[in-house]
């Protein structure tokens, strides 16, 4: 079974290496100096009310926001000089499914095995329909299906390419019961192979459970960077309201 | 280099399959060119005279026109579920979109231009002339489609994008129509159009490299 953490890993730098990480929109400051490390094979919830900056942190490890000020390093990757490498390691999902209506799921995940420049992407997409229970939907129309299974379909497109990292943002939203489970699978089974994963989520207990780490995010910093299970849900829960003065993610 | 070809094809290859699927651009592109052309002939009733001296005119300002409405669809799908921003995630120069969409749209408005010129032709009793025109008109689109596409993916995402759309690009893109209707009207008055290829040789020159780049920081937030 290939390891992520083995093969991808350029030299010894951390998955994701933030440091003083400044984005304002306007004059709104949503990131103030947030500095962030995650290490490879390591599974970190990012709880936080909203507006703390959860979206905008993923975005700008996804490359598709660019920082006022500070460095943001993934998979050792320069993010603001060397974009399309860093791209190269990283998976997405979002709360928008990134995928077009009229298009089948098998041409959508064809369209971005193309851009991906992948071989043997038919396998592939089988693969990643499989793992998220959808093989038999891939040549339903996306524009026909339910929101949890496009939410399916937008992560099997970020697995498409078995990055080493994966980020999501509140990848939970929408899904039904037996697709959570499989998700919950994905982040336990990415730990097993070495792959990072950075999700946000505003299901404390969810967080919790599923990753090794979690991060609170207030004022457009972390708060809190520690182990999710030597704290619990209960000390999480406490140390959230703490931070950020609200009872609940 | 393989790969970034790869992707602008992919690029194409998805928003001809897209218009396979709901035909909503070349529809779009083609009634209004079509429309644009015969509510004109109906409206000035061109003899001879006037209509190689207005014909030209009223055909570009068709074609562009029609093609910002084709630009505006196209990038309405690339809105709807942030379709776009996957594309945009792949390990390509940003670029690689941009060429995609520029040559997709390019290749729509060519096909319209195929079906709305001879009858354009057969509306204002005109004769084809020079074949330089084609490849006046081939460089003409072009220009139109590299401005467009930038300025469509800058106006996507405004409130107000169906009016933002015309308003940047058609200002930019009119050096392109100029030359386009100067080099029709000159064929139709016996004078060869191929004065006009290097005009729009460097127009294109110029905004396929600076638009690119234009959409880089367009597409960043």
């Amino acid at each position: 079974m290939k390891r992520h953490g083995e093969t991808s890993q350029p030299g010894q730098a951390p998955a994701i290496d933030v440091r003083g990480l400044r984005k304002s929109y306007g004059r709104a400051a949503v990131l103030r100096g947030l500095d962030l490390e995650v290490a490879w094979g390591e599974t970190l919830a990012i709880l936080g009310p909203n507006g703390s900056g959860k979206t905008t942190l993923i975005k700008t490890l996804a490359t598709l926001t660019r920082p006022d000020s500070g460095s943001v390093r993934v998979a050792g990757i320069d993010v603001s000089r060397s974009g399309k490498r860093a791209r190269a390691a990283i998976g997405v999902v979002t709360h928008d499914p990134m995928l077009y209506e009229q298009l089948t799921g098998l041409e959508n995940l064809r369209l971005f095995g193309r851009m991906f420049n992948l071989d043997a992407v038919e396998e592939r997409a089988a693969r990643a329909a499989d793992r998220l229970g959808m093989a038999s939907r891939l040549s339903q129309r996306v524009g026909t299906m339910s929101h949890g299974m496009r939410k399916r379909l937008s992560i099997a497109r970020a697995l498409l390419h078995d990055p080493p990292i994966l980020l999501m943002d509140e990848p939970e939203s929408g899904l039904d019961q037996e697709a959570l489970g499989i998700l919950e699978g994905i982040v336990s089974a990415s730990a097993d192979l070495g792959r990072t994963v950075v999700m946000t989520t505003h299901n404390l207990e969810r967080g919790a459970a599923l990753a090794q780490r979690a991060a609170i995010l207030s004022r457009g910093r972390i708060g809190y960077h520690g182990s999710a299970a030597s704290l619990g849900v209960a000390g999480l829960r406490e140390r959230y309201a703490e931070l950020t003065g609200e009872t609940d993610a | 280099m393989r790969a970034y070809w790869k992707a602008v094809l992919a690029v194409v290859w998805k928003d001809a399959l897209l218009e396979l699927r709901t035909k909503e651009i070349a529809t779009a592109l083609l009634v209004f060119a079509l429309l644009a052309v015969v509510v004109f002939n109906f409206a000035i009733d061109p003899t001879p005279r006037t209509a190689a001296t207005v014909g030209p005119g009223i055909l570009w300002v068709a074609i562009v026109f029609s093609g910002a409405l084709g630009l505006g669809r196209s990038f309405a799908m690339e809105r709807d579920g942030a379709a776009m921003t996957g594309l945009l995630l792949a390990p390509v120069a940003r670029d690689a979109v941009y060429f995609g969409k520029v040559l997709s749209i390019f290749l729509f408005m060519a096909a319209v231009e195929v079906v709305v010129f001879p009858i354009f032709l057969a509306l204002f009793n005109l004769s084809p002339g020079d074949l330089w025109m084609i490849p006046i008109a081939l460089l003409a689109t072009l220009g139109i489609a590299a401005v467009g596409t930038l300025f469509s993916a800058m106006a996507v995402n405004t409130r107000s994008r169906e009016i933002m759309l015309p308003v940047l690009f058609l200002p930019v893109a009119l050096p392109a129509l100029v030359a386009a209707v100067e080099a029709t009207g000159g064929m139709f008055a016996g004078e060869s159009p191929a004065l006009w290829l290097p005009f729009l040789v460097v127009f294109d020159a110029i905004f396929l490299v600076v638009c690119p780049a234009g959409f880089n920081l367009i597409v960043e937030e």
